[in-house]
């Protein structure tokens, strides 16, 4: 088990060499830093010379990779891939653009995203389970089929249609929250609620749908027929036999987006002006601050590779044939 | 009908489709009396396992019963009998085991989970387990304690039959159904399933269903039997009247097709046609299209199904219609066979072949020991002949045909075809070899690929292997294999899954001829087939070998295929042969207790009732016992057996035997 984790840490260390340097090329070599620093000053009416002083303040006036100025190993750590893009593995963001500490606004904005994501997530299984289990029950009969059409209906509505709809619904008409906003402490709950509703129910066409097919395959299964033929309700059936076997799958799709949950969403963040993580990549691209987008890419990457091995660990807490190695 | 437990009265049941409900079940009577086991016979898509399911009443959503059909259990019927009633009865009065017994069981639950259920569910017990260890010590699972909190992927095939059995029998029913319960298993095995299950009958007095397709489990077990073609029910007696004289034109050709060392110098009678699929529409005697006397009458009338003790649904045997069958002109197919010529010479042999795989552990996936699947064996295949390769399943046969490919890198030794030596030939100067040594898989499903036309599939090794320059000149070849192996003409621009498991089986034939081999290795190729489909192929098989010398390494665990067809047999045991020689010495002379063991496991229509097997289970190869790697389950073992692996001893030219008995 250990030494089933540690390989897999150390297989992820060249996925997130291969990230570091493909962001890097990206962000430097297309978008150079002298085109950064005139899309900070304003575009018209900027001279060479307050670009270079941009960039000395900045520290973006170093070579790429490679510094002949310098002695020893400085020609190699005083570059700019050695300042901006290698310290990331540190966790080392630096400052942005605008000189705020990236770090330090992660580590705050980031509760809120939680917030808001944990308990989509939460409610929308539980929900999702329900419904899907609900049609299951009743499968092949005029309640599933109008289920399945429910879903279907839910997934082509465009999830903008949701956020703005709720707001319209139940901020403005009902007006039962605030429209938008947020606030710090158990104030925060208020604002939370309509994002969160918003959230689920764009979830559940998609979701139910999905577990529906899933809880239908194990129905098919012969073990079911076994546990039909013991004598067991179909209830019994249900929730004890394909119930257990279904959430194999569904607890590791489930797994692998637990660490994301930290990055927030762009969508529900920036509509309901939520100052989380998702608004502030949201906010960051708006502003060109790239510093700030380089570390989101950098960690949401991060936060994947942790998501895909806990994923791979799920499977041997749930599934009693998987065994690593 | 007073004396009997279960009635099924005029049954009939089938499935929607696009032109009404097609009856797969039309019109079935039978009942069964305590205590006794009823067989009921018949290929796949009979209607046997759906009757099963109609009697628990779990028939899939797509099916309907139809008509006045009756079960009567106790009085009442079952198919009347709304959910809530019926349930109670499922698992305690009835109860039911499967072919599959991996996906017969909850994967995810333990053994013990999934079986206090239906001790709870039953007969109340609140703490089961006392009761659970009793049951799994009936059924002869041995170390019951630990194997309670163990999932069904940690035992084996035969462990887990025997768990399916114990929660059959936790309801204590008076009937259990058992569909084609021991299909997936080894001939070992499965005669000691048949046996527990005979032990358990005599014990408890329940009555058996018998759901199965082997002629030869029917006649260990059955004491009567009931004959299924199409839905309907052909013939039903007791077992000593059916063995004795099967009736019905369909049960005939069903003995005539079977595979025996004493039909090895003809051809097999084959049933022209195919199975029918459950959706096709009959005409009156649904036998009638495959029947060798069949006469106008029969697809005009319906035969009945008469009242007597031995019954039969044919006009033949009716007073009305009899003598128009006075003279039966059965179009019999069987052909006499050459006997064998001078003796061949080797076209392949292997010598002390090896094929290990390395077994990983730890950070650095440091190899810390090695499977031995095949560990020294030694073959020679002769030109136009068939050496059969037996043994239970995970004893290495398989890898032994791959290793020999060269589809699998051997560990050791030496693989001689012609002037090469094939294991020492890189993968470019094999190419040109591919041709002459080919390969038939088990499952004729799988080893087609799904999206490509019959053309492409034959054509492909052509192409591969440059045969024909041109393609007109490949076309005409195909079209001659395509008349060589039997299939129509019109085969080539459709895909694999528009014909049946027979024909299927015969396109992996012909993509195996196109590139005119010397060599074919079969890996089991019949099992996954029905026994008059069987029979079929197996002729097939040796009349291109009379035509063509092809040489078979034949791979099965089919004992009376290997009488039928092969000259040589070698019997493998954890990854060595253990005996060896031409197929009358061994079969007649088995020296080897493990070859003794097998083919007395074999269940025999000729000697009912009067099997027995070997103890115990295959090993595991990772970890073989010392000495002889049979001697745990040997009832000859000595002292020295356990401490090294026995030399060979030599009975004749060419048959010897592995065992220190002969030392």
């Amino acid at each position: 088990m250990f030494a089933y984790v540690l390989r897999r840490m150390i297989y992820a260390i060249p996925v997130l060499i291969g990230v570091n340097i493909i962001t890097f090329l990206l962000f430097f070599m297309v978008n150079t830093p002298d085109d950064m620093a005139r899309a900070q000053l304003g575009d018209k009416y900027v001279t060479q010379q307050a670009i270079e002083r941009w960039k000395v303040d900045h520290g973006y006036n170093k070579p790429l990779f490679y510094n002949q100025t310098d002695e020893g190993m400085k020609k190699a750590t005083d570059t700019l891939f050695f300042q901006k893009s290698l310290k990331l593995f540190s966790f080392d963001f630096g400052r942005s653009d605008s000189g705020r500490d990236i770090g330090h606004d992660i580590k705050q904005r980031m509760w809120a995203s939680l917030a808001i994501a944990v308990p989509i997530m939460l409610i929308g299984i539980l929900i999702n389970i329900t419904f899907a289990m609900l049609m299951v029950f009743f499968r092949s009969t005029y309640l599933d089929i109008s289920g399945v059409v429910f879903c279907v209906i839910l997934m082509s509505v465009s999830s903008l249609f949701y956020i703005i709809g709720g707001q319209y619904l139940i901020g403005k008409l009902l007006r039962l929250v605030p429209i938008s906003g947020y606030a710090g402490g158990l104030d925060a709950i208020k604002f939370i609620i309509l994002p969160v509703v918003v959230g689920v129910i764009s979830g559940i066409g998609a979701g139910s749908r999905w577990y529906r097919s899933i809880f239908l395959e194990e129905m098919g299964k012969q073990y079911v027929i076994t546990a039909r033929a013991k004598g067991l309700s179909e209830i019994t059936v249900l929730f004890k036999h394909v119930l257990k076997n279904a959430s194999i799958p569904i607890i590791t799709g489930v797994v692998v987006i637990i660490p994301s949950l930290f990055m927030g969403s762009l969508l529900l963040e920036s509509f309901f002006g939520v100052p989380g993580l998702g608004s502030y990549v949201i906010d960051a691209i708006r502003q060109q601050d790239f510093a700030i987008v380089r570390a989101m890419v950098f960690l949401g990457t991060v936060l994947y590779i942790i998501g895909l091995i806990l994923t791979d660990l799920a499977y041997t807490w749930v599934d009693p044939r998987v065994r690593l190695n | 009908m007073s004396d009997s437990i279960l009635d099924i009265i005029d049954l009939k049941l089938g499935f929607e489709t696009s032109n009404g409900v097609s009856p797969a079940v039309d019109g079935l009577n039978l009942s069964i009396r305590p205590g006794e086991t009823y067989a009921l016979l018949g290929e796949s898509g009979c209607g046997k396992s759906l009757t099963a399911s109609a009697i628990m009443q779990l028939l899939p959503d797509d099916a309907w019963i139809m008509g006045d059909s009756e079960i009567l259990y106790e009085q009442r019927d079952l198919l009347q009998l709304p959910e809530a009633d019926m349930r109670p009865l499922r698992g305690k009065s009835i109860a039911m085991i499967f072919q599959e017994p991996m996906s017969s069981l909850n994967p995810v639950m333990t053994i013990g989970q999934q079986m206090s259920e239906v001790l709870r569910l039953h007969l109340g017990l609140s703490r089961p387990k006392a009761r659970m260890l009793e049951l799994m010590v009936k059924v002869g699972i041995p170390d019951a304690q630990r194997r309670l909190n163990e999932y069904p992927h940690q035992l084996s095939g035969g462990m887990r039959q025997r768990m399916m059995i114990a929660m059959a029998l936790a309801g204590e029913p008076d009937i259990l159904i058992a569909d084609e319960p021991t299909t997936a298993l080894d001939v070992t095995i499965q005669a000691q399933i048949l046996m527990l299950m005979q032990d358990l009958q005599r014990e408890k007095g329940m009555s058996i269903l018998l759901i199965t397709h082997d002629l030869a489990v029917v006649a260990q077990m059955a004491h009567r039997v009931g004959i299924m073609y199409a839905g309907h029910l052909v013939e039903e007696g007791s077992a000593d009247d059916f063995f004795k004289n099967p009736l019905h034109p369909y049960s005939q050709q069903l003995f005539k097709s079977l595979p025996n060392i004493h039909k090895r110098n003809e051809s097999l009678a084959t049933i022209k046609g195919i199975v029918p699929p459950l959706t096709e529409v009959f005409e009156k005697c649904r036998f009638a299209s495959r029947c060798p006397y069949v006469k106008d009458t029969c697809r005009n009338i319906l035969p009945k199904w008469p009242n007597a003790q031995h019954k039969v649904r044919c006009h033949i045997y009716d007073d009305h219609y009899k003598n128009l069958f006075m003279q039966l002109d059965s179009d019999d197919n069987q052909k006499a066979r050459n006997g064998l010529t001078n003796d061949p010479e080797n076209l392949l042999s292997a010598k002390d072949l090896k094929v290990y795989f390395p077994i990983k552990k730890g950070l650095l996936k440091r190899t810390i020991g090695h499977v031995k699947a095949v560990d020294g064996v030694s073959l020679h295949l002769k030109t136009g002949r068939t050496l059969a390769l037996v043994g239970e399943s995970g004893c290495g046969k398989t890898t032994v045909g791959k290793a020999i490919l060269q589809l699998l890198p051997n560990t050791e030794g030496n693989i001689q075809y012609q002037e090469y030596v094939l294991n020492d030939l890189s993968y470019n100067q094999l190419k040109p070899l591919r041709g002459d040594l080919q390969f038939i898989f088990q499952d004729p499903v799988t080893s087609l690929n799904p999206r490509m036309m019959v053309e492409a599939i034959i054509a492909e090794g052509m192409q591969a292997q440059r045969r024909y320059k041109n393609s007109p000149e490949r076309m005409i070849r195909i079209q001659q294999l395509l008349d060589q192996v039997g299939l129509p003409r019109d085969s080539l621009q459709r895909y694999p899954h528009e014909f049946s498991g027979g024909q299927r089986q015969r396109i992996c034939i012909a993509r195996a001829l196109a590139v005119d081999p010397k060599l074919i290795i079969c890996d089991e190729p019949t099992s996954a087939l029905d026994v008059s489909v069987q029979a079929q192929i197996l002729n097939l098989l040796r009349d291109l070998q009379d035509e063509l010398q092809l040489s078979y390494l034949f791979i099965t665990h089919n004992i009376s295929v290997v009488a039928y067809l092969a000259h040589e047999v070698a019997v493998m045991y954890l990854g060595r042969v253990v005996e060896q020689g031409p197929i009358s010495q061994v079969l007649e002379g088995a020296k080897h207790p493990y070859t003794q063991g097998l083919l007395a496991a074999v269940p025999s229509i000729e000697k009912r009732h009067a099997f027995q097997g070997i103890q115990g289970e295959l090993p595991s190869p990772a970890n073989p016992p010392q000495g002889c790697h049979f001697h745990p389950r040997c009832p000859h073992a000595m002292g020295q057996c356990r401490k090294k692996y026995p030399k060979s001893s030599g009975f004749s030219k060419e048959h010897w035997a592995k065992c220190f008995l002969y030392d």
